[in-house]
């Protein structure tokens, strides 16, 4: 029996699959399509229709992102209409260079090589910020930038005034050529690889573009929003969008965000802030592995690499719920002695 | 996989993002309903 054209296997390996990037995305504001690209490629589907579904997978999770947090925070709203538009032009260009890849026969290898250097530098920073965590809480912060601040790099990159001057919400000036050329660079990297980008994105609008912290958050959340809907657009018009996967991976995803968001309440993310980075790590020798077993010419290595992708995902988000689970009962616990912390 | 039974090209493109919103949509409302339906259930649950 094949209901939806996959087997029930894969039906349900999509929808547990999607559940678990949701605790993970819920949980930690990331972790959304790069996981689902890589994890497609691994599968065997084609690379323009992994990066695709991963891109129309992101927009998905970006729309219900936005329905629930129905006020997106302080937006500069002429800053995110410009980003929308380079971000859309990089997306272009990156999915034409998919296609044309594909076309010499080496998509598959180059996205596989871009997932291994991406998850395997985003897994090392994980770590190093686990292992410099007591040291920063000895510190106790003194060097941090206000929410409401620009850092200092970023005021000296739009210490550079090349004309055409965009005026920002938050009061500053930047380079249109600032805004283009680190939009644009985004926007490529999403249309090449498949990420939806908040985790390069937000910090390209903080520091290179120079906007406080609330004002990067809401415009790369609003921005991201438009170049996700382009991104499934551009991938839909060739028909590499996979809808039956990504909407089971929304099925997934929509209820698993939930829980993984309301898991912030009650888990420190520093407590498993070590697991994530290793997650990436594993997820990044899985797609090393496949990579070299298919140079290798054999499969042999296939469920290993979809192991680690797939299962080190599975084991991070499984833990985030238990040790909610556990911060819950020690809850209930405290209240029901009498006298206990309410 | 569901095939698309529209031809490639612009059409296609707004007809799967049209999609993947209604999909996002029906999901957001629909766990909303479900979050709100066994919310009594749940705290009598905990109660008991």
């Amino acid at each position: 029996m094949e209901p939806l054209g996959l087997s029930v296997g894969l039906l349900v390996l999509f929808v547990s699959f999607g559940f678990m990037v949701g605790v993970l995305f819920g949980f930690f504001g990331m972790g959304g399509s790069f996981l689902v690209t890589p994890t497609l490629l691994l599968l065997g589907y084609p690379a323009s229709v992994s990066i695709g579904s991963g891109l129309a997978f992101y927009f998905g999770t970006s729309v219900i992102a936005v329905l629930k947090h129905y006020d997106v925070g302080e937006v500069d709203y002429k800053l995110g209409a410009i980003l929308f538009v380079v971000l859309s032009i990089g997306i272009e260009l990156g999915s034409r260079l998919v296609f044309g890849l594909e076309a010499l026969g080496v998509a598959g290898l180059v996205t596989g090589v871009a997932y291994v250097l991406l998850l395997g530098g985003i897994g090392a920073l994980f770590l190093r910020r686990a292992y410099n965590l007591d040291d920063e809480e000895a510190d106790d912060g003194d060097a941090d930038v206000s929410d409401e601040e620009i850092p200092p790099v970023a005021r000296r990159i739009q210490s550079h005034t090349i004309p055409p001057m965009i005026s920002l919400s938050s009061g500053g000036r930047a380079s249109l050529w600032t805004i283009g050329g680190a939009g644009g660079i985004v926007g490529v990297i999403s249309g090449l690889i498949g990420v939806g980008g908040g985790f390069i994105r937000m910090p390209t609008i903080y520091y290179v573009i120079g906007t406080p912290l609330t004002a990067a958050v809401g415009t790369s959340l609003f921005a991201g929003l438009f170049a996700g809907a382009f991104g499934t657009f551009t991938y839909g018009t060739s028909g590499s969008v996979d809808l039956t996967v990504v909407g089971l991976l929304l099925v997934g995803s929509a209820f698993g965000a939930r829980l993984g968001s309301a898991a912030t309440t009650i888990v420190e993310e520093n407590d498993v802030i070590v697991y994530f980075g290793l997650m990436m790590v594993f997820a990044s020798v899985g797609i090393a592995l496949s990579e070299l077993a298919n140079w290798l010419g054999t499969g042999a290595l296939d469920l290993v690499s979809v192991l680690l992708l797939v299962g080190s995902s599975f084991v991070v988000a499984l833990l985030i719920l238990y040790k909610a689970l556990e911060a819950a009962r020690a809850t209930d616990g405290r209240r029901s002695i009498p006298g206990g912390s309410h | 996989m569901i095939e698309s039974a529209v031809q490639p090209g612009a059409f296609q493109g707004v007809t799967f993002v049209g999609a993947i919103l209604l999909i996002a949509i029906a999901l957001y409302v629909g766990y909303a309903l479900l979050e709100r339906a066994i919310a009594p259930l749940i705290e009598a649950v905990t109660d008991a």
